[in-house]
């Protein structure tokens, strides 16, 4: 599969990809059954990074979502497009100690996004689809998307004291 | 992922094992609806003991069994659900919308 970074303009490069090294890069096609692949890099790469086991589904999730999402909204279900996926880890001071983080870039080649779909639905009709950003949205600290170049770019991050994710844990 | 439905009492189990994501839910979607519709079970309990993961697609194909059964006036009832499985209902905010049980015997007792 071709690169994404080969064909992207040079003034490009610095701001859209990673510039320093990264802890892992996944090069896949657009096909769903790759998704699995993905989860499964990923399990072991965040229990390496401090992750508990809590956090590690959320972020897996989101990952999941964003890509499916890339699919289907980008490829609009062409199965050999290329997505590039780079995990870095980050890290923060709070006032006690440092804090671990990941930060997940998530890149495809497919026409920009709508940064006016890019809003959650409602989740008080209950309806099938629309799901995916809420999921992703509540599972990360930061969700960024930036048009980059020819590429679209969704940058995902969490540390490990976030305790972002299920509001209704009192069901 | 695997699908097989079987009779107990007057219930239907859906089985279901593996992972369900966009690759696979159209074949959740069309089983459950299978077992909704056209065998007009009075209950589906589906099973989800043996599934680890579900995306938003899966709970997408949950939320379209639900929807049918309550149009016909049957239940459908979940029961097995791994923490990925509640949590993804639980941030949907859908956990409460679904007959949920932790296993078989308690589904059916239901």
């Amino acid at each position: 599969m071709k690169s994404l970074s080969a064909g992207q303009p040079e003034e490009n490069k610095g701001t859209a990809k990673p510039s320093r090294a990264f802890l892992l890069k996944l090069e896949l096609r657009s096909h769903p059954q790759l998704l699995c692949v993905i989860r499964g890099a990923l399990e072991p790469l965040m229990e390496m990074l401090g992750f508990s086991a809590e956090n590690s589904r959320e972020i897996i999730r989101a990952v999941d979502e964003s890509v499916s999402n890339i699919m289907r909204h980008a490829y609009h279900g062409r199965l050999d497009q290329p997505i590039e996926v780079y995990c870095n880890r980050l890290e923060r001071r709070t006032s006690a100690e440092t804090e671990q983080g990941v930060e997940i870039l998530l890149f495809d080649c497919g026409p920009a996004v709508d940064p006016t779909k890019l809003e959650a639905r409602p989740l008080d009709e209950v309806r099938p689809g629309g799901l995916g950003l809420h999921i992703i949205r509540a599972s990360m600290d930061s969700v960024e998307y930036k048009r980059a170049g020819h590429l679209n770019r969704l940058r995902l991050v969490k540390f490990t004291g976030s305790k972002k994710c299920c509001p209704e844990s009192k069901e | 992922m695997n699908i097989s439905s079987r009779q107990v009492d007057k219930a239907t189990i859906l089985d279901v094992s593996g992972n369900i994501d966009m690759s696979n839910s159209p074949a959740v979607r069309k089983a459950l609806l299978h077992e909704i519709r056209e065998g007009r079970a009075a209950r589906v309990l589906v099973n989800l003991t043996a599934v680890a993961y579900i995306d938003s697609s899966g709970v997408a194909s949950l939320i379209e069994g639900l929807k049918a059964s309550r149009e016909l006036g049957s239940r459908l009832v979940l029961f097995g659900l791994s923490n990925s499985a509640r949590e993804v209902l639980k941030i949907s905010r859908l956990l409460k919308l679904f007959e949920v049980y932790d296993d078989e015997q308690q589904a059916i007792a239901s």
